[in-house]
């Protein structure tokens, strides 16, 4: 049986799960600040917008983003298989079409900062 | 003398004849143990006093053999090394799960057998050395660097427990990847790149999904969860150098 | 004699009710919905961030309220269960062998939670939550 092809997939995973695993929790006590109505400081539009238009924060937010959507997109693959749905052909498309679709909408938008 | 303390033990064992059932039913034994019994003492005394035609498999009754797998209240265990102080109440006995039934309590390992010889499980030495050249040397780190990994005996309780195996039987599994993985890393070994061929696939390593299910019911600490996970890593390196690198993975 | 072994079915669906073990790793697999989803938002901040002041402005007001504290709040449990289950089992699969002892398990997830603890603190200080 030929070698897999599942390496790049999946070392797109281990990345955004590492990823994920360091920064994901202050992100979301973040966006949980906004939620609860007490925005940190740096979610003013001009200091956001500020962030994103330096090229280092740019290369920041594509990294998190893009590794963040690549890691869900392959788990999600492997847990759907787990949930009963064997389609892997099919589901592995749709997850990952998705995941490109964010990291090309992500490149689009931080171009437009 | 010290009277040794006795137990009257409720088993409740999956029966199953090929020539006479259609399905497996239960069978409930009421048998006197010693309280510091094993499952397979009590099974051996079924056999003995109330029942021989109990179909199982065991042999050195000290869990080195890897004979005696079967699932005790659900959970895969060797049945020399599941005690009954450990068990209240009725004790449910079934076959390993994720095999075949072949009679009673005995399962058709022909799957893990087929799996474990077409992942080499044996040295292909780097640089053949005939007798007259001497021995193939090896630091004890070097052995270290493997020796968890050689310490498998084949009991398929990992089989058993890992759900992947029981929704793809393709799966290669645990103990057969991690037995390549131990040879991969035997420094006297050059045989990495046929093993590759084997466990690098869709039905090898990367239907593995760390579950860790395996690794948690090994009875010699195997790890072969671990093994998997740097099975994948090994892999995803040698994906990478194969396409980027100008010789490949040489 | 004859030969006719019988093959137990396993639920293709709910293999993983059965045993709290199954449970435990469905738990941790399914964070990557929430990781996921909270990808997405990013992507939206930043399409809303693009677009100028005022789209940005509504979004914010948008994403505050009782539902959103909700899904914030599943985002970050989920993604505390990622961290802690991705930290304990990292040395398993990237195992340190010095001479002839591996390096203990603990020392590798030690210096995990310190490398997370430092770059929360990081990220809170440049938020200027702190």
């Amino acid at each position: 049986m030929a070698k897999s092809n599942k390496p790049i997939f999946w070392s797109l995973f281990a990345a955004g799960g590492t990823l994920a695993a360091f920064l994901a929790p202050v992100l979301a006590l973040l966006f949980l600040m906004v939620a609860m109505g007490h925005a940190p400081a740096v979610f003013s539009y001009a200091n956001l917008h500020a962030f994103a238009a330096n090229w280092l924060g740019k290369i920041i937010i594509l990294g998190v983003i893009t590794l963040f959507l690549w890691h869900a997109a392959h788990r999600l693959r492997v847990t759907l298989h787990d949930f009963g749905l064997r389609q892997d052909a099919i589901v592995a498309i749709v997850v990952y079409l998705t995941a490109a679709a964010g990291t090309v909408l992500t490149v689009v938008y931080l171009l437009r900062i | 003398m010290t009277q040794l303390k006795k137990r009257m033990v409720q088993l409740e064992v999956l029966r199953y004849d090929p020539e006479k059932d259609t399905e497996p039913r239960f069978q409930k034994y009421e048998v006197e143990c010693n309280e510091e019994w094993v499952v397979l003492d009590a099974l051996n005394a079924v056999k003995e006093s109330l029942d021989p035609t109990l179909a199982y498999r065991w042999s050195c009754h000290m869990a080195v053999c890897g004979s005696c797998g079967m699932m005790v209240n659900g959970e895969p265990k060797l049945s020399c090394h599941a005690f009954l102080r450990d068990y209240e109440g009725v004790i449910r006995v079934e076959p390993l799960a994720n095999f075949p039934i072949e009679r009673d309590l005995v399962t058709v390992a022909d799957d893990f057998i087929d799996k474990l010889k077409r992942v080499k499980p044996y040295l292909i030495p780097k640089e053949k050395k005939t007798i007259a050249e001497g021995e193939y040397k090896q630091t004890p780190a070097q052995l270290m660097k493997y020796r968890q990994f050689s310490m498998c005996i084949n009991c398929m309780l990992c089989y058993a427990a890992c759900p992947e195996y029981a929704l793809q039987p393709k799966f290669i599994g645990p103990a057969a990847i991690a037995l390549a993985h131990r040879y991969n890393l035997d420094s006297r070994d050059g045989g990495r790149d046929e093993r590759q061929e084997v466990i690098a696939t869709d039905v090898g390593v990367w239907e593995c999904s760390f579950v860790g299910a395996c690794s948690e019911v090994c009875p010699k600490a195997v790890d072969p969860a671990g093994a998997l996970q740097q099975v994948k890593v090994a892999s995803t390196l040698d994906w990478f150098k194969e396409r980027l690198l100008p010789g490949g993975s040489k | 004699m004859s030969r006719k072994p019988y093959v137990r079915p396993v639920s293709k669906t709910g293999w993983w009710l059965k045993h709290p073990r199954y449970m435990r790793y469905m738990s941790r697999e399914v964070t990557c919905v929430f990781i996921g989803a909270f990808a997405l938002l990013l992507v939206c901040t930043l399409e809303r961030l693009a677009k100028g002041p005022e789209a940005y402005a509504s979004f914010i007001a948008a994403i505050q309220g009782p539902m959103s504290v909700m899904g914030m709040l599943l985002v970050l449990i989920f993604a505390l269960h990622n961290a802690t289950s991705w930290f304990n089992v990292t040395p398993k699969a990237l195992p340190v062998q010095i001479g002839e002892e591996f390096l203990a398990g603990k020392y590798i997830i030690g210096a995990h939670y310190a490398v997370w603890a430092i770059a929360s603190l990081v990220v809170l200080f440049f938020a200027g939550v702190i």
